[in-house]
C-alpha cells in the first residue's frame, strides 16, 4: 500500500482511511445480505427442530422432523420421490452442456445473418420459466399438442406426458433443458471466440480433425466456459421449481415433486403450514447444494491462489 | 476458428448449411411459434378443433386488446416494472461499493467475505423461504412491492458483488496508486476514478438483473398475493384461471408477459452477453 506521509494535523479518519474505507463501502451491501440471506440460512436450521404453523408458538421437537423424513424415505413416500426426482434432474440436466456445445459449434460460422440466428437461438433463456412451462404444457397436451401431432404422423400416440407418472419428470426436465441449453450455448459461443487460432492451425498441420481436434485442442481451451456451464446447470437443476409448479403442481399423484417443490407444498400451500417440517426439507436440499458450493468455492480458491 | 469455416468448404456443404440454419431455428423455436400462432386465432378455431391449420380469421388485435383492456394484465406489468427497476438500481449501487471494497483493498477477511457473497448466491431459495417470509410479515411488508424489492436487492447483491469484484480486479491498479499518491481521498477515488471505468459492468449487470427479477416466480408467490402487488409471472396464473380454456387469450397473455425481457435482450444484446460471461469466463 502506498504510504502517504500524513501530516500530524490530519484527522484520525484521514490517517486511517485506507483501513476504514473498505468497511464503509461494504457496510450497506453486507448488512442487506446478512439480514436477508446469511442469517435466514441459520434460522431455517434452527426452525427445522421445531413444529410451527407459522402463527402460534413454535414447539421444540428435536430431531423429530428428520425422523419423519426418514420414515417417508423408508416408506418410499413423498420425500423419497422428491429426492429421487432431484437426482434424475441433476443427471439429465447436465445434458444441456453437450447440447449447448453442439449448437454453439453449429452456429460458430460467419455467414450472412448469423448474429441474428445466434440471438434467436438464445431466445428461450430470456423468457420466464413460467412462460416456458405454459408453452410446454401446451406442447405436450394430449388433444392438440404439437408433440402428439408429430407422433400421430408415425401412427403413434396419443401420449399424455404430463399425466403419466412414468414420463412426467422427464417431460418437465426436457422443457427445462430448452432454456438451459441456450444458456450453455451462449457460454460456449463466447468461449469459442477466444480460442487461439494458432493452436488450431498447429493441430491442423498435425493432421487433427473433427472430433480429435475438438477433444484435444478445443475443449481444453473451453474449460472456463465448461466450468461456468457446469455451475449454472447444477444450480438450475436443484432450483427447479417454476416449471413443476406451472406444469403439474407436483402431480400426477405427487410423482413429479422435487425437494424444492415439496418443501413449498408442505410449508405454504393448502396442504398445511408445517413450517418446521418444510425447514427440515430445505435443510436437506441445502446440504446437497452445499457439496457443490464447496466444490465451486474450492475451484475459485485455487484460481485465486494461482494469480 | 473451429469448426472449419464454412466458406472454405465445398459449395454443396455451404448450401446445405444455409438451408439447415432456418430449419434448425424453426425446430428450436417451434413450441414458442405455436403459442404465437395460437395468440392470433379466433376462439371458434379452438371449438372446431382447428388447432394447427391457418387461423380462420386473424384475431390478433382482438386477443391482445382483451389482454390489455379486459384483464388485470396491465396492472401486473406495471407491478413488474415497479419491482424490477428499483431492484436493479439498488443491487447495482450496493454491489459497486462492495465490489470496490473487495476488489481494491487488501485486508485479512477479504477473501472470506467475497466467498460468503458467492456461496450465498448459490443457496437454494427454500432455505430462505420461511425466515424471509416471516421477516417480511414482521416488517409489515408482506404483499407489498417494497417487501419483494428489499429481498431481491439483498439476494442479487451476492451475484453482483461477484461480478463487480472480478471486473474491478481487472482494472489497472496503477490508476488507484497514482490517485493515492496525489492524496485523493478513497471516496473520491471510488467516485471519480473507478466508477466511470465501471460503466460497461454496470450496463451488463443492469440488463441481466432486469431479466432475472422480471422472470422471478418463486418469491413473487411467497411474498405477494393479490393483483395490487403481484408481478406478471405470478399474475399470469390468475390470468389463466380467469380465461380458462381460452387458449388464444392465454397465449396472448404469455407473449405479453415474456416480451419486456426479450426486448431488453435485443436492445442491449452486447451488454447482456458480456454480463452472462464476463463475470466468469475471461
Amino acid at each position: 500500500m502506498s504510504a502517504v506521509d500524513a501530516p500530524d494535523h490530519e484527522s484520525w479518519f484521514h490517517r486511517n482511511q485506507q483501513r476504514i474505507a473498505p468497511w464503509l463501502f461494504l457496510a450497506p451491501g453486507l448488512l442487506f445480505f446478512m439480514v436477508y440471506v446469511i442469517i435466514p440460512v441459520f434460522q431455517s436450521f434452527n426452525l427445522s427442530l421445531y413444529e410451527w404453523d407459522g402463527l402460534g408458538t413454535a414447539e421444540y421437537v428435536g430431531m423429530r422432523n428428520y425422523e419423519d423424513l426418514y420414515w417417508e424415505w423408508v416408506d418410499r413416500d413423498a420425500f423419497f420421490t422428491s429426492l429421487k426426482n432431484n437426482l434424475i434432474w441433476l443427471v439429465l440436466y447436465l445434458a444441456a452442456i453437450p447440447a449447448g456445445l453442439f449448437i454453439a459449434l453449429f452456429l460458430n460460422q460467419t455467414v450472412w445473418g448469423i448474429r441474428l440466428y445466434k440471438s434467436l437461438f438464445f431466445f428461450p433463456f430470456v423468457i420466464s420459466q413460467v412462460v416456458v412451462g405454459l408453452v410446454f404444457t401446451w406442447f405436450y397436451d394430449p388433444t392438440f399438442g404439437l408433440l402428439n401431432e408429430f407422433l400421430g404422423l408415425f401412427g403413434l400416440g396419443p401420449l399424455n406426458v404430463l399425466g403419466d407418472e412414468r414420463f412426467v419428470t422427464f417431460g418437465i426436465i426436457f422443457a427445462g433443458l430448452w432454456p438451459q441449453t441456450a444458456y450453455c450455448m451462449i457460454l460456449y459461443l463466447t468461449g469459442l471466440n477466444a480460442v487461439d487460432p494458432e493452436q488450431i492451425e498447429a493441430g491442423r498441420l498435425d493432421g487433427a480433425k473433427g472430433a480429435r481436434m475438438l477433444w484435444h485442442i478445443i475443449l481444453p481451451q473451453l474449460r472456463p466456459a465448461t466450468f461456468i456451464a457446469f455451475v449454472v446447470t447444477i444450480i438450475g437443476a436443484l432450483r427447479s421449481f417454476d416449471l413443476i409448479s406451472i406444469m403439474t403442481q407436483g402431480g400426477p399423484f405427487g410423482s413429479s415433486r422435487v425437494l424444492a417443490y415439496y418443501m413449498f407444498e408442505v410449508a405454504l400451500s393448502e396442504y398445511g403450514f408445517r413450517m418446521g417440517y418444510g425447514a427440515a426439507i430445505a435443510v436437506i436440499l441445502f446440504l446437497i447444494m452445499l457439496c457443490f458450493i464447496a466444490y465451486f468455492l474450492w475451484s475459485m480458491y485455487r484460481e485465486e491462489r494461482g494469480h | 476458428m473451429f469448426p472449419k469455416p464454412i466458406e472454405k468448404q465445398p459449395r454443396a456443404a455451404q448450401i446445405t448449411y444455409q438451408a439447415m440454419l432456418p430449419l434448425a431455428l424453426l425446430l428450436w423455436l417451434g413450441p414458442l411459434l405455436a403459442v404465437a400462432l395460437f395468440s392470433v386465432k379466433p376462439e371458434a378455431d379452438f371449438t372446431n378443433a382447428n388447432y394447427w391449420g391457418m387461423p380462420s380469421s386473424f384475431e390478433g388485435a382482438f386477443n391482445y386488446g382483451q389482454v390489455f383492456f379486459n384483464s388485470d394484465m396491465p396492472r401486473y406489468l406495471l407491478n413488474s416494472f415497479l419491482i424490477t427497476v428499483p431492484t436493479v438500481i439498488g443491487a447495482v449501487a450496493l454491489s459497486c461499493m462492495t465490489g470496490f471494497a473487495l476488489g481494491i483493498y487488501k485486508f485479512k477477511s477479504n477473501l472470506w467475505i467475497f466467498f460468503m457473497f458467492v456461496a450465498g448466491n448459490f443457496v437454494p431459495f427454500q432455505i430462505l423461504m420461511v425466515p424471509v417470509r416471516d421477516l417480511t410479515l414482521q416488517l409489515g411488508l408482506y404483499n407489498t412491492k417494497t417487501g419483494l424489492v428489499l429481498f431481491h436487492i439483498a439476494f442479487q447483491t451476492g451475484f453482483c458483488t461477484l461480478f463487480m469484484r472480478n471486473f474491478i480486479r481487472a482494472l489497472p491498479f496503477e490508476l488507484i496508486e497514482a490517485a493515492r499518491v496525489e492524496g485523493i481521498s478513497e471516496w473520491r477515488i471510488f467516485w471519480y476514478v473507478v466508477l466511470p471505468l465501471m460503466k460497461p459492468a454496470i450496463a451488463a449487470l443492469s440488463v441481466l438483473i432486469f431479466t432475472f427479477i422480471w422472470n422471478d416466480y418463486f418469491w413473487a408467490v411467497v411474498l405477494t398475493q393479490g393483483a395490487e402487488s403481484q408481478p406478471v409471472t405470478a399474475g399470469i396464473t390468475s390470468f389463466n384461471a380467469q380465461f380458462r380454456a381460452a387458449y388464444q387469450l392465454m397465449s396472448a397473455g404469455s407473449i405479453v408477459a415474456a416480451l419486456p425481457p426479450v426486448a431488453m435482450f435485443f436492445l442491449m444484446q452486447k451488454h447482456f452477453i458480456a454480463g452472462l460471461t464476463l463475470g466468469a469466463v475471461k
